[in-house]
């Protein structure tokens, strides 16, 4: 294995889901436990509450290349990433890791908000493994990095979110591990800081270092990674050139996510008459998934019931960025006539289908909001963060430069270009 | 989790210290895996300072906490046990009795408390980051010391007070002060981990420092226990601990021979906390 930098074997991992009973449990539920079968230690049988969050899972990875990993949310990434880091124990199975394993799960982990940026820096190299020395000699860069010199001797809790988040990746980043391992991390901060994320990895991995990137940013994926494993339900389902396999995860849509049901107790009684069921995000091909390719066309589904006719009702949809900002604000019966034919609508099973033409939105994630009201009359329903997802941009006009574009939109533009 | 450091033949490798390490579920005891102890050392002082720098952040009264806190338990003993109660104090002044015996129990009491809560207090970084987890009870206990060290000055000022000399036995102390320590990070190993799985600790562990309190000779002198229940005494390793004190400080009876019974008792308490901690180990990002 002289080669490999990881290499996985059979790797699994079973959780016990169900009540909070599992998860704290009283010394008093362990000692009834222990008095049932006082002398029985053998292995343990699967159970019904018993989760295998990853089974079977095998690979290698060649030391100095760039895998990405793909999946849903709950496919179990992290977990096979919490494993690799030595955060969590697998049931079964076995991996082999060649040399010092940098994760970027969680930036910031161990940070103590009563201390300082400087103090915090070497605070949180030396959980991440750092020696003082290594530290020492870094540590202007990783101010220089998260751009924070003028606060390094202030507590951090009194650093703004991004500050906080740039020192953080910063300490992290200067590592220096032989594997890498990065989750998500693109998902916060601003364009220029996940601009400079990126070529810091890109950085990593040309030192011939092994990384291994996370993410649900496919046009990431695509840029630095050659080959990628997509992980589905728990299993490793593939594993082929980061475009085959981009393109295979964008295209099957195998996850229930993309739609949300609501529970009875989501709904507030007030809601009567209108009853909301479901929403769901659609592509092109009609299967509900949870990315968006943004240059086809998507529809947004809302299914609800109701139980009396509602004069004026309009159902509609807010679309947020992950940053809070507003998209836009959509009704139903935005059109005057709509409104008019349906001035009062009859009791019955809806669904009101709204259709998102390709070339609108840029890359990142999006969060829908629902509202069924009557304007000036009753808000009979609200949910303002009903659905997240993801809108990847592959193909998109401009895509031929690998930077980010600012904003939420990413039109496809007509432009002419004359000699005058 | 276990660990293994290949033999050097696979040193074909460039540069620095590159291992390889096997990730695979552990079963029985398996070994207690100090190495990785070591490899993290630094990360054990930076631990322990932080815990020290952070105790007293965003306090009035700041580091004279490590001073007031034994200091007005003394006063309230003196009035309450020494004058009203005219509780013996073997011919010493009962405010220096109280408080030599005070300085090791409040060592041991707050490194007992704060290793007990280390792992659910730091379990973001238990879910987030492998490190050897031990690090988080032991750097509790390492903390206690800048306290004690502080409060330490105050004795020396009432002994000045008081007119006693240390004796030449004050060598010994330093020992007394490692069974303290050793006792505290053998009991926190058990209720660290346990609390990570029980938080019935949190609340045992009040009620426990309190009896455990009352079992060790701080507002009364060993000479009040009857001759029968010596031995059974000795079983607190803190007896021994505050005994072995007022001996080396203020002269008085030296430890007897069941000294040798609280040492015992210590070490067993630490040899297998570390095998129960180690046990616990493996579960503690899946259940904190």
């Amino acid at each position: 294995m002289a080669d490999f930098a990881i290499r996985v074997e059979n790797i699994g991992k079973r959780y016990q889901i169900g009540g909070t009973a599992v998860k704290y449990r009283t010394l008093r539920d362990s000692m009834s436990e222990s008095f049932k079968k006082p002398f029985q230690h053998t292995e343990r049988k699967d159970r019904e509450s018993d989760f295998w969050a990853l089974r079977g899972v095998s690979f290698d990875v060649k030391q100095g290349s760039v895998l990405g990993v793909i999946g849903r949310n709950g496919a179990g990434k992290s977990t096979l990433l919490k494993i690799l880091a030595r955060v969590t124990e697998p049931t079964e199975g076995s991996a082999h890791i060649k040399g010092r394993v940098g994760s970027l799960l969680e930036v910031g982990t161990g940070f103590h908000p009563e201390l300082t940026g400087r103090e915090n820096i070497y605070l949180n190299g030396a959980i991440l493994g750092m020696h003082r020395g290594e530290i020492t000699q870094k540590f202007d860069e990783i101010v220089a990095f998260a751009e924070v010199e003028q606060f390094i001797d202030t507590p951090v809790k009194r650093y703004s979110s991004g500050m906080y988040l740039r020192l953080a990746f910063a300490v992290a980043a200067h590592l220096e591990p032989e594997i890498l391992v990065v989750d998500e991390v693109l998902a916060v901060g601003d364009a220029e800081f996940q601009r400079k994320c990126l070529g810091k990895m890109g950085d990593v991995a040309r030192q011939g270092r092994t990384v291994m990137f996370v993410s649900h940013n496919m046009s990431a994926i695509l840029r630095l990674t050659e080959e990628s494993l997509v992980i589905q339900k728990g299993a490793l389902v593939m594993r082929a050139p980061s475009a085959e396999a981009v393109s295979y995860y964008l295209t099957s849509g195998f996850s229930q996510e993309g739609q949300k049901y609501w529970l009875e107790e989501d709904v507030p009684a007030d809601a009567a008459p209108f009853k909301p069921i479901a929403i769901r995000i659609l592509n092109s091909a009609c299967t509900v998934n949870e990315t968006m390719r943004s240059t086809e066309k998507n529809f947004v589904e809302i299914e609800y019931d109701l139980a009396q006719p509602i004069a004026g009702l309009r159902v509609g949809l807010y679309l947020n960025t992950s940053l809070g900002e507003v998209v836009f604000t959509s009704f139903d019966t935005d059109e005057p006539q709509k409104f008019e034919q349906l001035a009062t609508r009859p009791a019955g099973h809806y669904i009101s289908r709204c259709t998102i033409p390709g070339d609108i939105l840029n890359e990142g994630r999006y969060i829908l909001g629902v509202n069924a009201s009557s304007y000036r009359v009753k808000r009979y329903f609200q949910d303002e963060q009903a659905l997240t997802f993801s809108v990847d941009s592959t193909g998109a006009p401009g895509k031929q430069w690998p930077e980010p574009r600012l904003g939420p939109v990413r039109p496809r533009l007509d432009w002419s270009i004359e000699t005058v | 989790m276990s660990i293994t450091t290949p033999e050097p033949n696979q040193m074909a490798v460039p540069a620095h210290e590159v291992r390889t390490v096997v990730i695979k579920p552990s079963k029985g005891m398996g070994s207690l895996n100090l190495g990785d102890l070591w490899t993290y050392r630094e990360l054990i002082g930076f631990m322990t300072w932080r815990d020290v720098i952070v105790r007293y952040k965003q306090t009035f009264l700041g580091v004279a906490w490590a001073i007031l806190r034994p200091f007005l338990s003394m006063v309230v003993f003196t009035i309450f046990f020494g004058n009203l109660a005219q509780v013996p104090s073997d011919g010493i002044p009962y405010p220096i009795f109280s408080y030599t015996a005070l300085l090791p129990w409040e060592l041991f009491s707050k490194a007992l408390s704060d290793a007990s809560r280390s792992l659910v207090q730091n379990s973001n970084m238990i879910t987030k980051i492998f490190f050897p987890r031990m690090i988080l009870p032991l750097a509790s206990v390492i903390a206690g010391l800048v306290d004690f060290a502080i409060a330490f000055v105050v004795l020396i000022g009432m002994m000045m007070y008081y007119h006693i000399a240390p004796t030449s036995n004050t060598i010994y102390l330093p020992l007394f002060i490692l069974l303290a320590l050793i006792t505290s990070f053998g009991t926190g190993l058990w209720l660290s981990a346990a609390n990570v799985a029980y938080r019935d600790v949190n609340y045992v562990l009040p009620f426990l420092t309190q009896m455990w309190m009352f079992i060790t000779p701080i507002v009364y002198p060993t000479s009040m226990v009857p001759e029968q229940w010596q031995v059974i005494y000795s079983l607190n390793p803190m007896a021994g601990v505050v005994n072995g004190f007022r001996w080396a400080l203020l002269g008085t009876e030296p430890p007897a021979q069941t000294l040798w019974i609280s040492v015992g008792v210590a070490i067993i308490l630490f040899i297998s906390g570390l095998f129960y901690f180690k046990k616990m180990e493996r579960q503690f990002a899946d259940l904190v």
